[in-house]
């Protein structure tokens, strides 16, 4: 590692330390009471007691966020290149994919649990919901993306409408289809995590959700506090497996592969 | 992965003599947009099989309508577009038409090689039949050492090679190219068109060849084709008084300046019609 990039690395840790000191010291001298604010080392304690349980948590919401994202992927993949293949299809069916980004989770999610049952089931759906609108979005986007000189050489050539799909249309759309998945992996694991606030009591074990309201209903704020962190822990873990997966796929050709492509 | 070999020149050669040029009549060409711009009236043009024509003409006189037309990528609301011998356009069949663009236009995500394959890939040719070809012609434009890299890889002029390698790998009877040689520096671009000559005269397609530059038309054409401002008309038709042997020094020379001149003054005429 060079002195640049560590030093680079060391600025933002540096705030951080900061940051924990000031907040650690301006508890403790207002006596602010831990269950309104824990001081960092209450959370680290509440932590390292119960790492057990928010392990254990952290993997149900996980499991759940994963198959979501997984659904939105192949789902959200599909969707658009049905929607790309006709400009009729499109026309008539993209506003109502818009619902699926202003729909109200938390609204719907008791009727996920009538449809699923309460449990991992309904959770991952919830997840799935959230994050789906961006993977269609901007998949849809990058297979609009493709220039209209290679079409016409596709088109030269005799290339088939499979043929086309496959070895220009997809390829193509991949920046815009791994920006879409980097979105959705965050996406993924807040649509699990509200899923859980109304669906995620069932016989087996609780995820992260389920941690921050039983927190919360006893006041145990640092616990709460540490359940937060490790939910957007989790978010990051994904996310970064995505960007990585991107990164690795895009290297040879993609001039934005290494900057991480610009969000839309 | 394994790659085949090719033998040094192999798949290029033409392997009977009817399948050099293809000859093209243009008659009576019409093409007008939606919204009404008639870009094309009245065209008449026959390009004879295997010679090498450049086109030459103001900015938005329809020149890239014209090749489009010519490729089946557009179609004519007017007039007749035939070839002889026909070419069938049935698929699954080696593409008789290639067109090279002012860009590269490759696909990034492919290696030079797999990128000069890619029209033997559309029309179903196996894997290393197709690579064993692509090769060939990689060679042939000077990048047989470059095939597996990718295009952002490589120098502009690198990448119009592949193109140009894409476009022949088919051993096309007609090849069209639109500017294809305009976005590079001075010296890349006459190396270009020294080897388009070689290529042409040693496959023997019929060419067609859209330029701005009237020194790259002289140098590199048989004959010359001047056409008006829009709806594009034939003002000059020239057949270029030049040795069929052209060397780079040839740019120099009296004989040279004589016929640039008049293609110069015949563009000026078009302008103003
Ligand atoms: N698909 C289209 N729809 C409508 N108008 C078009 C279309 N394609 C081309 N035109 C118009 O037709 C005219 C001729 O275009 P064309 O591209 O053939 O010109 P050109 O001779 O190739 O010009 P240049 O030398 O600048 O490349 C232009 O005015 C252009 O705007
Ligand atoms: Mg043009």
């Amino acid at each position: 590692m060079s002195t640049a990039s560590a030093r680079q690395a060391l600025a933002p840790l540096a705030a951080l330390v900061i940051l924990l000191s000031l907040w650690e010291g301006i508890v403790r001298a207002l006596a602010i009471p831990t269950w309104l604010l824990p001081t960092p080392s209450a959370i680290a304690t509440a932590a390292a007691r119960e790492a057990r349980p928010l392990l254990d948590a952290a993997l149900t919401t996980g499991r759940s966020a994963l198959v979501g994202f997984a659904l939105s992927a192949g789902v959200g993949v599909f969707a658009a290149v049905v929607l790309s293949s006709s400009r009729l299809l499109e026309r008539a069916l993209y506003p109502y994919t818009l619902f699926l980004q202003t729909v109200p989770i938390v609204a719907i999610a008791p009727l996920l649990v009538l449809w699923f049952g309460p449990g991992a089931r309904a959770v991952a759906v919830s997840s799935f919901i959230v994050s789906l609108f961006p993977v269609i979005a901007n998949t849809l986007t990058g297979l609009r993306s493709v220039e209209p000189a290679l079409r016409d050489l596709f088109r030269l050539y005799g290339a088939r409408r499979l043929a086309t799909l496959w070895k220009l249309e997809l390829p193509a759309a991949l920046p815009h289809l791994f920006t879409g998945l980097r979105i959705a992996s965050g996406l993924a694991v807040i649509g699990a995590i509200v899923g859980e606030f109304v669906a995620g009591f069932s016989e087996g074990s609780a995820g992260l959700g389920i941690l921050v309201l039983s927190a919360y209903r006893q006041l145990r704020t640092d616990l709460l506090f540490a359940a937060v962190l490790a939910a957007s822990g989790l978010g990051l873990l994904l996310f970064g497996a995505v960007s990585l997966a991107g990164a690795r796929t895009l290297r040879r050709w993609h001039p934005s592969a290494s900057s991480g492509g610009n969000p839309t | 992965m394994a790659l085949p070999h090719a033998p040094a020149s192999a798949p290029l050669a033409p392997t009977d003599e009817g399948e050099g040029g293809v000859r093209i009549q243009l008659s009576d060409l019409r093409r007008t947009f939606p919204g009404g711009l008639t870009v094309l009236e009245g065209l008449e043009l026959e390009v004879a099989a295997g010679s090498f024509v450049a086109l030459l003409g103001p900015s938005g006189c329809g020149k890239s309508t014209l090749l489009r037309l010519v490729a089946g990528l557009d179609r004519p609301d007017g007039g007749t577009l035939t070839f002889s011998p026909p070419l069938e356009r049935t698929r699954g069949e080696r593409a008789p038409i290639a067109y090279v663009f002012q860009d590269a236009h490759l696909l990034p995500w492919r290696s030079v090689l797999d990128n000069a394959a890619l029209p033997l890939e559309l029309a179903g040719v196996p894997g290393p039949e197709r690579r064993a070809a692509a090769r060939a012609v990689l060679e042939q434009v000077g990048l047989g050492d470059a095939t597996a890299r990718y295009p952002a890889e490589l120098s502009g002029g690198m990448r119009m090679r592949v193109s140009l390698a894409r476009a022949l790998v088919t051993r096309p009877r007609l090849l069209l190219l639109d500017e294809p040689f305009a976005a590079l520096d001075e010296l890349s671009r006459s190396r270009l068109d020294e080897q388009l000559r070689a290529l042409w005269r040693e496959l023997g397609m019929t060419v067609l060849f859209v330029t701005h530059s009237i020194a790259e038309a002289t140098w590199l054409a048989e004959r010359v084709v001047v056409l008006s401002r829009r709806p594009a008309r034939v003002v000059l038709d020239r057949t270029l008084e030049l040795p069929r042997e052209r060397v780079a020094t040839l740019r120099t020379e009296a004989a040279f300046a004589r016929e640039s001149r008049l293609l110069h003054e015949a563009l000026e005429r078009g302008e103003a019609l």
